[in-house]
């Protein structure tokens, strides 16, 4: 923090809505693989992520789906200053988040939060639910005054669903669905802009499930919040969001908003992804085209040359082995990884 | 319908074949600190040769205990299995002695588990632990046993089996660990598979697999598989029938089509507009409110009254149907269809 400038600490102008919030530019996060227990010597790494671009705007919520291991709850970490970038870029409010210092730092802190997807590991079991909502102001103080902080933990936790009269319960003594509340209303103690959600409503029964994703979908309407909403249920991410990114083995292979990714997939990942969604109408069973994709996620260690999905493609050619392919358009209307990138419709339906 | 009878559960059986696999009126409690914990209350269904029964419902409904009790490993205390029968091919399998049940279940019903990873033992090779099967039902030598073991893994898909066979588990992916654990439950052609979750812990392009295979596997040899799972979309791919399962009692039954179409009890509705629907996106969801009960203190009348948009407490309620007073019990309520729920006539629109 030495080098902290009055620029770096400067506090962060207001964004309109609509407006370019945070964007991620060619985010990296390599972790190293060592071997040896005195002389720990780096014999490689996992590119966990390697080359993110994502744009979040005011009051939007973006999509970001994906397998286990494709990297996205790295990037939910560096987004909220857990893990440090190996490279790359994040502009919060058009200033980079790694030159920021001093009070644009804290600022940036607290203004994006996070939910994390296990509310059992997420909560510390040794502190009630009202010091767990009102740690982050031990902080930032300057959020509520310390004289009328139980009364707005107890509102807080009302604006959740949650009774406030539970201010003094333990997390044990609450359900998986009640115990995600606590979490969100954690994160909205802080009056962030923007708030993580990583993979929110995963470990949650599907009754329960709904009553979270409705309650994020008010907060969102009422504060005007912006969501990054990772998951791996492709119906939920549907449901919530503007746009959707789909991840792969550390980067983004096809990006637009939910009805040209979800109606006119072009990556075959994306098309494959929504062909193994099994479907719970009756009358869709069988509508839909099956892919099934062969073999296993390839080791983020060892990631194939060219297009990482090459190697589970049925379109893979010689070119896909030594050219990875950019993230642009090529034609299908939003921006597509694949150098064969062909908009098909795999679920049948949408009328 | 024809094996319909007073005591055997009426629910949709395929025409010409009888069932295998026959659960009556189960019931498991568990003895805790915090009180009797009754997990399954009077649980009844059937399965016959190549059917498909889902058995659906929320964390805490009792669909994986009485899976549990099936296949006898329950840890007894603190469970204990208060009533019913399990027929098994006409026998009932909770009066044999213990011997006499693991030599039942051993070649005729198998399971598969959620977490592959700890059901499959660190430190023995895959081999050896799908092996095992033949060793112990078969007397089979380790040379042979081995060699089967090659066989079935090859038979579950796993590419180049030869070289993976003295592989330990954790040398294998999510989905492969899956299939070796499909591989030893087929090892003796079981007349029943019972799939706890089987699919829950893996990816969706993994699930895909992984239940394609089950589903070729059952064509090949007409075992029957009873599917155990949360996930609605999962049930309509693969299931014929389905039990949904809530505070230890099946609320509804009958094939896939019928239930998910039109639902005859609130649950069942309130489960189906719970979920995103891909036509009606922007539109809210609408959640079942509240929480699941807590099995410990099941509520009276009919379990699910508190969280039921369409219950009738007051004055409304007509005489012996009381919601939150008298236990609604399944019953039949269109052709091929159970539901327990006093109002379902109305819940179905007929």
């Amino acid at each position: 923090m030495s080098e902290t400038t009055d620029d770096a600490a400067a506090p962060l102008a207001d964004v309109a809505p609509g407006e370019v919030l945070l964007e991620v530019k060619d985010l990296k996060k390599h972790f190293p693989l060592t071997q040896g227990i005195v002389f720990k010597r780096t014999v490689g790494h996992v590119r966990a992520v390697d080359g993110v671009n994502l744009t979040l705007r005011r009051g939007e919520t973006m999509g970001l789906v994906g397998e286990s291991g494709c990297g996205k709850s790295t990037v939910s970490k560096m987004l909220v200053a857990l893990e440090k970038p190996t490279g790359g870029q994040i502009l919060y409010k058009g200033r980079d988040v790694a030159k920021m210092g001093g009070r644009a730092l804290k600022q940036y802190r607290r203004e994006v939060q996070i939910i994390f997807q296990d509310p059992y590991a997420s909560l510390n079991p040794r502190m009630t639910v009202g010091d767990i909502v009102a740690e982050g102001w031990s902080v930032h103080a300057d959020i509520a005054p310390r004289k009328g902080r139980l009364q707005r933990t107890q509102e807080l936790m009302e604006r959740v669903g949650l009774n406030p009269d539970f201010v003094n319960r333990y997390p044990h003594q609450f359900s998986g669905g009640q115990r995600q509340r606590i979490g969100i209303a954690r994160a909205l103690a802080l009056q962030p802009e923007i708030i993580v959600c990583d993979e929110p409503v995963s470990a949650l029964d599907v009754s329960v499930q709904a009553q979270v994703v409705n309650l994020l979908e008010d907060l969102q309407d009422d504060f005007g919040l912006s969501y990054l909403f990772i998951a791996h249920d492709l119906s939920v991410v549907r449901h919530i969001s503007d746009r959707v990114a789909v991840m792969y083995l550390g980067s983004v292979v096809e990006e637009g908003t939910d009805a040209e990714v979800y109606n006119s997939a072009s990556h075959p990942y994306t098309q494959a992804l929504l062909s193994s969604v099994p479907v719970h109408e009756p009358h869709l069973r069988g509508l839909k085209e099956r892919i099934l994709l062969q073999g296993d996620v390839p080791s983020p260690a060892n990631p194939p040359s060219g297009c990482r999905f090459r190697t589970r493609c049925w379109k893979a050619q010689d070119i896909c082995a030594t050219e990875a392919p950019a993230l642009v358009d090529r034609g299908q209307g939003h921006p597509s990884a694949c150098h064969f990138a062909e908009a098909r419709t795999v679920i049948a339906v949408e009328d | 319908m024809s094996t319909a009878s007073t005591s055997a559960p009426s629910g949709p059986v395929r025409p010409g074949t009888g069932p295998v696999l026959e659960v009556d009126d189960l019931h498991v409690q568990f003895r805790t600190e915090s009180g009797l914990v009754r997990a399954v209350n009077g649980v009844s269904y059937t399965v016959s040769a190549g059917e498909t029964l889902a058995i659906l419902g929320e964390s805490g409904s009792g669909k994986s205990v009485s899976a549990q009790a099936i296949m006898g490993i329950l840890d007894m205390p603190p469970a204990e299995i208060t009533g019913g029968r399990i027929m098994f091919e006409g026998r009932d399998l909770l009066t044999e002695s213990p011997e006499e049940q693991r030599k039942v279940r051993g070649p005729g019903i198998s399971m598969i588990f959620q977490d592959a990873l700890s059901s499959l033992n660190p430190v023995y090779s895959v081999g050896f632990q799908i092996g095992e099967m033949f060793r112990a039902h078969q007397g089979m030598s380790r040379k042979d046993a081995k060699k089967r073991a090659v066989e079935l893994m090859d038979r579950v898909r796993i590419p180049a089996a030869a070289q993976r066979v003295n592989d330990f588990p954790h040398q294998f992916s999510g989905g492969m660990r899956q299939r070796v654990m499909i591989a030893m439950a087929i090892a003796l052609d079981p007349r029943i598979l019972i799939a706890d979750e089987p699919t829950t812990a893996l990816d969706v392009t993994v699930q895909a697999q992984v239940m394609d295979l089950l589903k070729d596997l059952q064509r090949d040899t007409g075992m029957g598989l009873v599917l155990i799972t949360h996930d609605l979309g999962v049930v309509n791919e693969v299931a014929d029938n389905v039990a949904v399962m809530y505070a230890g009692r099946i609320v509804e039954r009958g094939t896939v089509d019928d239930v998910f179409s039109n639902p005859a009890h609130p649950y069942t509705e309130g489960l189906m507009s719970s979920i995103p629907q891909v036509e009606a996106k922007g539109g809210r969801l609408q959640p079942i409110g509240g929480q699941p009960p807590n099995l410990a203190s099941i509520p009276s009348g009919c379990p699910f009254h508190p969280r039921c948009p369409k219950r009738r407490t007051g004055a409304d309620a007509l005489p012996g149907r009381h919601c939150a007073e008298d236990v609604p019990p399944l019953r039949l309520v269109v052709p091929g269809r159970e539901a327990a729920c006093h109002y379902s006539e109305e819940v179905l629109g007929v």
